[in-house]
């Protein structure tokens, strides 16, 4: 059984994000990179696999933000060969450009299963997943909670709003966009880490250039601050007290 | 009153016990008197209580120890450390190695501790805040709070304010009082803003080894780029660390907890603690003011020199004062110690300070306002007893609200 | 080319799903103010109860098989690629949704047509139309124009009101005629998970103490369960309280989640993902309280705080006690 997950480098919210001075773009020095998050679930529920199914687990990545920590992250959690893929562009691509890259370089590998994340906060055309399933003609479930390989097939939890799910038989080769692995992803001690990234061998490889812009943004812009609440204001004692006020005005509890 | 015994934890991670080996050389000298388990106020907790942990080491039986709840159920109080006859690093030592052998064989951690420990490799605290938001407690301060790098000159007291007095509400409103006491002083002084880091008390003691030396690369870079005469800290957790371990990693300061510094001023002080306070404290020896780094006068000199405050001794105190129960990462394992612990020590302690018949618990950490209010309430004791840091004490007597 | 618009029908266990009927009401007021009609994509083993509820449709596109009984998203995108094909439309429609995002990517790199995700606006301006998304969890706000002949675009559920009432008269409907070399799905359908049962409804609770990353850590929970308690309500939260495992599934709010509509939802300490806003901005009164004064969750709320809701919540216990809040029962 080999597996591909992909991954991808998002901005850090909790550092904040600015726009540029095009006012149609993200200000990319304002960005510090992490992994994105449902990718780490991705790797997880790989990993998970790998234990329980003697898997071969290979991650991927595009050379954006700081794309060779998260490779060795993965390398340090049990990832057997880790690949930064070579884009040969400065801007981060679109979504479909990094599918076109990724297909690229999967194509006709022997992977049985490809895992990313389903969604990335950066997504705006599409997801990688689901446009890669579309460009190598794999079949494509997302929102994907739980993975089984039974019988050279994968049986997978779907989620559906109002805590429903649906359990469906998927045919291999296939991808899926993982929502959240069976279990936190786990922890990776510095000092291990460390190790790694000064012995770890990230492999390169060169995409084929894929350049499509499908999106023309007019405009990037921040919501207004404390935009459509009446903003109320004082000590937290004073605001706890003209909340419990306005609750009890509006007999919303009685 | 030394440098702690730090067993070293080899590079790398591998086989399951390296890290304890180092470790096994030094618990030869165990004489099995038992007075660690005795002391220990976790011990009936867990599975393996001190002694017989070290026994079962010395006999090969790692796995047991390492797979049992004993690894993070101590909160490094230090009694075992300071009653060992055989001076054997327990708390500072074993624990820690304990710890990192469960991580270096890649077990799942307590959610909140790996939160926690990420959080503080990402942005330098664990609360997950961006160091950039370090100093915005500053802003309302009322006082000027200057940030070294943009003093552009050497300072006389660089004020390191670590995480909770720089993060969390009731920690931030005693930092700027701490603030207004500085200026109202006249001292000269700085903090680090932005640049400042977690200096990794919790981190070591969480057994997370590399972290931890992360962390103290970041923070000797950075002190290094500055000239102060002397280091000031709210944390004792954190002065604790940068006294006893950082010399021995290439970081030598003068450094000293607040209460420390503003005892030295007592006779500045004096004169401006005007407001009677009328009431009666007991004051909470914190581990890392008291066991150690042996800080058990100078927050009763301040104590007491507030005018109207009477101080009483709880029953536990000084040396064998009753921790927490937060230190050593343990603040972000509350819940599992709860599933294995009938009463809290947090509770225990509140119990013991409502005895003494004070209106106040006053304390020196910024662990505890939050700890303790809550085992207040807890024990039905809202009416009786107020927590208290020193430095608000201190504040209401100079009237800088 | 066609100035039509197409939306992709949702349904679950037999009825169309709420974002479906909110989404043709907005589909078929661009439609017609571009000379184009709205379209209804329906693939179902069982048409009647659904046509019905979709009276505001000039014409339904009706695709009736066993198979389509249940979502797969194989068998749905195959058959909704065919008919895009076809006859490509100007834009097509579908939820931000477990089944839109399953079928929104493939179908855009099977086709070649220009897709977008996120979309919570959609406006006509000089004949031009604009799309505007969020992204970085609402944090910022991306103005797209549809500059594509087809542009296939997800929109959050909960963007646009459902229309008041329906058009009286009945769309045609048409037989989508399926090509009959449509490859076999290689994804089947083995059995629907029921939430777990025995936990609180939160969608028929009045009163919900909704938190979220902000409450910091398990230990602070219960300090929510008491606001709770003393209002008479129960906690909720958003996913990252979930995926820690402090609550159970049912007290989700948002996307794979409950979407619910209190009398009172009080948000604390959480940001306002729109995977968030979509589970609760048709609370009555939504008051949110959060540290960071630019977090998304003032957008969607009628009043806000800026403060650390864990030292805020036991006050707001206290108060309430104090004030003898809860419903008498």
């Amino acid at each position: 059984m080999n597996i591909a997950v992909l991954t991808k480098q998002v901005a850090d919210l909790v550092e904040g994000i600015e726009i540029d001075a095009s006012g149609r773009a993200v200000d990319r020095d304002s960005i510090r990179y992490i992994l994105s998050e449902s990718d780490d679930h991705a790797l997880e529920e790989a990993l998970l696999l790998k234990e329980r199914s003697q898997a071969h687990v290979e991650v991927f990545s595009l050379e954006t933000g700081e794309v060779r920590d998260g490779l060795c992250t993965a390398l340090a959690k049990g990832a057997d060969r880790v690949v930064m893929i070579l884009a040969g562009q400065e801007t981060p691509p679109s979504n479909h450009a990094a599918a076109r890259m990724f297909a690229s370089v999967l194509k006709g590998l022997p992977f049985d299963l490809i895992l990313t994340g389903v969604r990335a906060i950066d997504d705006l055309d599409g997801s990688v997943g689901g446009l890669l399933a579309g460009y190598l003609g794999l079949p494509y479930v997302g929102l994907v909670r739980k993975v089984e390989l039974v019988d050279g097939a994968a049986t997978v939890e779907k989620e559906y709003p109002g805590g429903f799910a649906a359990e469906l038989g998927v045919k291999l080769p296939a991808v899926l966009g993982i929502q959240a692995a069976e279990q936190p992803p786990r922890y990776v001690p510095v000092t291990r880490l460390r190790q790694v990234m000064k012995t770890a061998q990230v492999e390169e490889q060169e995409a084929e250039p894929a350049s499509e812009e499908p999106v023309s943004v007019e405009r990037m812009y921040k919501p207004e601050e404390g935009a459509g609440a009446a903003m109320l204001s004082g000590s937290a004692e004073e605001i706890a007290r003209q909340i419990v006020n306005l609750l009890s005005e509006r007999r919303v509890t009685r | 009153m030394g440098v702690a015994q730090v067993p070293s934890i080899p590079e790398t991670p591998g086989p399951l016990f390296p890290e304890l080996a180092s470790a096994e050389e030094k618990f030869r000298k165990c004489i099995q008197c038992g007075v660690c388990s005795g002391s220990c106020p976790m011990g009936e907790a867990m599975d393996y209580a001190p002694r017989k942990a070290v026994k079962m080491l010395l006999e090969g039986r790692f796995n047991e120890v390492v797979e049992s709840n004993t690894p993070w159920l101590c909160v490094s109080c230090h009694t075992c450390a300071v009653r060992c006859p055989s001076q054997l690093a327990i708390s500072d030592g074993l624990f820690p190695a304990l710890r990192a052998a469960v991580m270096a064989e890649g077990k799942a951690l307590d959610q909140d501790l790996q939160k926690a420990l990420q959080n503080t490799y990402l942005y330098g605290n664990p609360m997950g805040i961006s160091p950039k938001k370090r100093a915005d407690w500053a802003k309302t301060a009322g006082v000027p709070v200057p940030i070294i790098s943009q003093l552009r000159r050497p300072v006389d007291v660089l004020w390191i304010v670590e995480c909770y007095p720089s993060f969390e509400p009731r920690g931030q409103e005693i930092s700027k009082l701490l603030a207004r006491i500085l200026n109202a002083l006249g001292v000269d002084f700085a903090i680090l803003g932005h640049e400042e880091r977690c200096l990794g008390d919790c981190e070591w003691l969480a057994g997370e080894r590399g972290l931890f030396e992360m962390l103290i690369e970041r923070n000797i870079e950075i002190l290094g780029k500055y000239k102060f005469r002397e280091i000031i800290m709210t944390d004792p957790h954190s002065y604790r660390t940068l006294l006893n371990i950082y010399p021995a990693l290439g970081g030598r300061y003068k450094v000293k907890p607040v209460v420390q510094f503003l005892a030295e001023r007592l006779d500045q002080l004096k004169p401006r603690l005007k407001k009677k306070l009328n009431t009666t404290a007991t004051y909470h020896d914190s581990c890392c003011l008291g066991r150690k780094t042996n800080h058990y006068e100078e927050p009763r000199l301040l104590l007491r020199a507030i005018p109207g405050l009477k101080m009483v001794e709880m029953v536990q105190n000084r040396e064998s004062s009753l921790c927490c129960g937060g230190g050593a990462s343990t603040i972000y394992l509350d819940r599992f110690i709860q599933e294995r612990m009938k009463d809290r020590l947090a509770d225990r302690r509140v119990m013991q300070a409502a005895a003494t018949g004070a209106g106040i618990l006053a304390v020196a950490c910024p662990f505890e306002p939050a700890r303790f209010e809550d085992a207040v309430k807890l024990t039905g004791n809202e009416e009786k007893l107020v927590v208290r840091d020193i430095i608000e004490l201190l504040a209401e007597s100079m009237e800088v609200q | 080319m066609s100035n039509d618009v197409w939306v992709v029908a949702e349904h679950a266990r037999g009825q169309l799903s709420e974002s479906t009927l909110e989404t043709v009401g907005k589909g078929r007021e661009l439609a017609h103010a571009t000379g184009g009609k709205l379209v209804a994509l329906l693939l179902t083993d069982d048409e009647r109860n659904q046509i019905n509820s979709l009276a505001a449709a000039d014409l339904i596109l009706l695709a009736r098989r066993p198979e389509f009984r249940e979502f797969t998203p194989e068998a749905y995108g195959g058959a909704i690629e065919a008919a895009l094909k076809e006859a490509p439309p100007r834009l097509v429609l579908m939820g931000s949704t477990s089944v839109g995002l399953d079928l929104l990517s493939v179908l855009s790199a099977r086709t070649g047509f220009a897709c977008l995700d996120s979309c919570t606006r959609l406006d006509l301006r000089a004949s031009q139309l604009l799309a505007t998304c969020q992204i970085y969890g609402g944090k910022l706000f991306v103005e797209v124009a549809l500059s594509s002949a087809t542009t296939l675009v997800a929109v959050v559920p909960g963007s646009f009101a459902k229309p008041a009432d329906q058009p009286s008269g009945r769309p045609e409907v048409r037989e989508l005629t399926l090509p009959a070399d449509l490859p076999v799905s290689r994804i089947t359908f083995h059995r629907l998970i029921e939430p777990p049962s025995g936990d609180v409804d939160i969608t028929k609770v009045p009163i919900l103490v909704a938190v979220g990353r902000g409450i910091q850590n398990a230990d602070n929970l219960p300090l929510a369960g008491e606001l709770a308690e003393a209002l008479g309500g129960a906690v909720c939260a958003s996913r990252p309280v979930i995926d820690q495992g402090w609550l159970p599934l049912t007290r989700q709010v948002g996307k794979s989640g409950m979407t619910v509509k209190p009398k009172l939802y009080l948000a604390l300490g959480i940001s306002g993902a729109p995977e968030h806003l979509e589970g609760m901005k048709q609370s009555e009164l939504i008051v949110a309280v959060n540290t960071d004064p630019k977090a998304p969750i003032f957008g969607a709320a009628h009043y806000g705080a800026v403060t650390d809701v864990v030292e805020l919540i036991p006050m707001l216990t206290e108060e309430a006690r104090k004030q003898g809040l809860k419903k008498a029962s």
